[in-house]
């Protein structure tokens, strides 16, 4: 078994997901078979639901850039070893930063509010997952539970705030006050007509931006390389003398703030107010997207495009085949997760067992290895 | 708060307890044999479903159990195989695992029952009805003892019993039996155990389809005994919950009954202490549902003694050649 070579870097980048999102998309499709609807016509739906129009696209776009925020948060804590399940709870108490600034500056303009609202939601996410990441660097508390948890504090949290404290008066539900128009950031439509009518915002930008510079900091920065050593080997980065604990804190508290921008696009770009549960589990899907784009962010850009797509595709499915809707979409996700992220061992050996035997100069080395097995 | 008042919330309590338990000590199976379990809730919700459904269709709440058991087993299996033969990611099995069943259920739910993703409300012999103990209407009438007896022990379902035997049975097996040894050991040092000749992947998997029973029967006690029919995300996080009291009681058994009956008191307080006044300051019943987590976090974080889990947990097992 030690014999097989590692796949060449298009089909482990490109290949192996593609085969893994096929399954997932071949089992969701016998799902829907299963249920006497044509899987096809399903497919057809979810494309034309999310590229059909100017209109599909823009939420197609809104989508994608949440996923963009979580899918790099995931990838960035990878990296360095670190799982962080807690995107949710770092969106949700990033709602709580761009609330209170953007309330704050309201009157002034929105040039002034947006930045100021980045920076909240940036500060409000990356404190939130700053303490799982503490906790873990000095305490040895495992990160992933207590993001888990953290997630559950954050609903309390968001809704004792959104229910006590930020809830005016006369307003029944438990949301936030709106945001004064002078405040509000200006959406894609209004530059650009096709987009009317669509959520899709400046935070489409913000996410461009933010897949850049994590490229740029993972492999162009000292702190990238400490942070990729770290996560290849711990052990290895301690004799390289690379503070292990200091880079979970930093690093958790970048991949929280990553995350925390999706609050940005909801809250300022979108909602204009804070809502319950805004973030809609977009934490959860930024594993599946960093997973599908192998915590690269050109990989996590598509993926974030693919998953903004079945989502907005999704949302469509109901109003073309009746008894469809977007829990279609849930189970492909989940699925895209299991095959990409934990049944990797599907593919894999098969895969490079398949490769080897096309490569002649490597089917050469496979005779040579099994001569010498023969002759001993 | 007078005796009777007092009684009721012991009463509840032992009925939030329940499925907390169920699903603590089935992690605890998974978990001491190394296998990290953050898919209770996604197993639980399943078998809650699965029994809801069954119980609907069939009228039996028996059946309806059985099928619960069933589906959690086989979602168990699943992860199983990712998680041992496929040497995947145990973490991320578990959350694809509560994302598939999430989906899953409200999508079938919705195909097969067209109520939102309910399924239909059960019958009186499609769900458990609570079980009096004997006597417990004659010795009512003794201070003290009668009521505690007729009121909090006796008339609760057959699951709640089940729960609370589960726990020194858990502990014997653990702790007394040749299994259960190997299962403490194939989670703390799996090279040891597979030196000795013994299958470190089928210890694993039996631990795994231990799990998948007992979150079986916590699922099925949400739709077929507390609820009469499965709703969308019934389970409402309680997986969750029972993995901090799991960590919280260090992976050990007693120790998972009295957390889960903390967790569970925290619930049945809640309600009573919507508010209610600490020092002229109304505490908000949010802060009561988020002391579990923040107890697990504290407890985690070693300023309450030390949390150490299974040395092996989360590694899946490689045999060297």
């Amino acid at each position: 078994m030690s014999a097989l070579k590692p796949l060449p870097r298009w089909a482990d980048v490109a290949l192996l997901p593609l085969l893994n999102l096929s399954l997932a998309i071949l089992v969701s499709g016998l799902v829907v078979l299963m249920i006497g609807q044509n899987p096809f016509m399903a497919i057809w739906a979810v494309i034309t639901g999310a590229f059909g129009s100017g209109y599909n696209i823009g939420y197609t776009l809104y989508y994608a850039t949440n996923f963009v925020f979580t899918g790099l948060a995931v990838a960035l804590a990878a990296h360095g070893g670190l799982f962080n399940i807690g995107g949710n709870g770092q969106a949700y108490v990033a709602g709580l930063g761009v609330i209170l600034v953007a309330l704050a500056l309201q009157d002034t303009h929105w040039l002034i509010v947006a930045p100021a609202a980045l920076v909240a939601a940036a500060v409000f996410g990356g404190a939130w997952a700053f303490i799982p990441g503490y906790l873990q660097a000095k305490r040895g508390s495992h990160v992933v539970i207590t993001t888990i948890m953290f997630n559950f504090i954050a609903s309390a949290l968001m809704i004792y705030m959104l229910n006590r404290v930020l809830k005016p008066a006369g307003v029944s539900g438990p949301e936030s006050a709106m945001i004064a128009e002078s405040g509000r950031m200006p959406k894609l439509g209004s530059f650009f007509a096709p987009f009317n009518y669509t959520p899709v915002n400046i935070s489409i930008f913000i996410a461009m931006l933010a897949l850049v510079g994590a490229y740029i900091l993972i492999w162009h920065t000292k702190f990238g390389y400490a942070l990729r050593v770290m996560g290849q080997n711990p052990t290895a980065a301690r004799y390289a003398g690379i503070s292990n604990s200091r880079m979970i804190i930093i690093t958790m508290t970048l991949s929280g703030a990553l995350a925390g921008l999706v609050a940005f696009n909801e809250v300022l770009g979108v909602q204009n107010r804070l809502v319950l549960d805004f973030v809609a589990d977009a934490g959860f899907v930024g594993i599946a997207v960093a997973l599908m784009g192998r915590n690269h962010p050109f990989g996590i850009g598509l993926a974030a495009l693919l998953f903004g797509a079945l989502y907005q595709g999704g949302n469509e499915l109901q109003y073309v085949i009746s008894g469809l809707d977007r829990t279609v979409v849930v189970i492909i996700q989940a699925l895209v997760i299991l095959f990409t992220g934990a049944m990797e061992g599907l593919f894999r050996p098969g895969l490079q067992r398949s490769f080897m035997l096309f490569s002649p100069e490597q089917k050469a080395e496979a005779v040579a290895v099994s001569t010498v097995k023969t002759e001993n | 708060m007078d005796a009777a008042a007092i009684i009721s919330i012991l009463d509840a309590t032992l009925r939030l307890s329940t499925p907390l338990l169920l699903a603590c000590l089935a992690g605890l199976y998974s978990e001491r044999a190394g296998v990290f379990d953050i898919g209770l809730e996604g197993k639980m919700l399943a078998a809650a479903f699965g029994a809801g459904a069954v119980a609907a269709v069939t009228g039996s709440a028996w059946l309806g159990l059985l099928a619960g058991i069933g589906v959690s087993v086989a979602t168990a299996l699943l992860q199983g195989a990712a998680a041992i033969s496929l040497k995947g990611n145990q973490l991320i099995a578990g959350v694809a695992i509560n994302m598939l069943a999430a989906g899953l259920c409200t999508f079938l739910g919705q195909q097969w029952f067209h109520q939102g993703g309910r399924t239909p409300a059960l019958g009186p012999n499609g769900r458990f009805s609570t079980i009096d103990l004997p006597f417990a209407h004659e010795l009512s009438g003794i201070p003290i003892l009668g009521p505690i007896y007729a009121e909090l022990i006796s008339g609760h379902y057959i699951l709640v019993y089940v729960a609370f035997i589960m726990v020194p049975v858990t502990a014997y097996v653990l702790y007394r039996t040749r299994f259960g040894l190997r299962l403490r050991a194939v989670g703390e040092n799996p090279k040891a155990v597979d030196t000795a000749g013994i299958s470190v992947n089928k210890l694993r998997y039996q631990a795994v389809i231990i799990t998948g029973l007992l979150c079986g029967l916590a699922g099925a006690y949400f739709s077929i005994a507390q609820g009469s029919g499965f709703g969308n995300n019934m389970t409402a996080g309680k997986g969750f919950i029972a993995l901090a009291a799991l960590i919280f009681a260090k992976w050990k058994p007693l120790p998972a009954m009295f957390t889960c009956l903390l967790f569970g008191f925290l619930d049945a307080a809640q309600i009573r202490l919507q508010g209610a006044r600490v020092f002229d300051i109304e505490v908000p019943v949010q802060a009561i549902q988020a002391l579990p987590y923040v107890l697990t976090v504290v407890l985690l974080a070693g300023f309450i003694g030390k949390a150490v889990g299974p040395k092996a947990g989360g590694v899946p097992y490689t045999k060297e050649r």
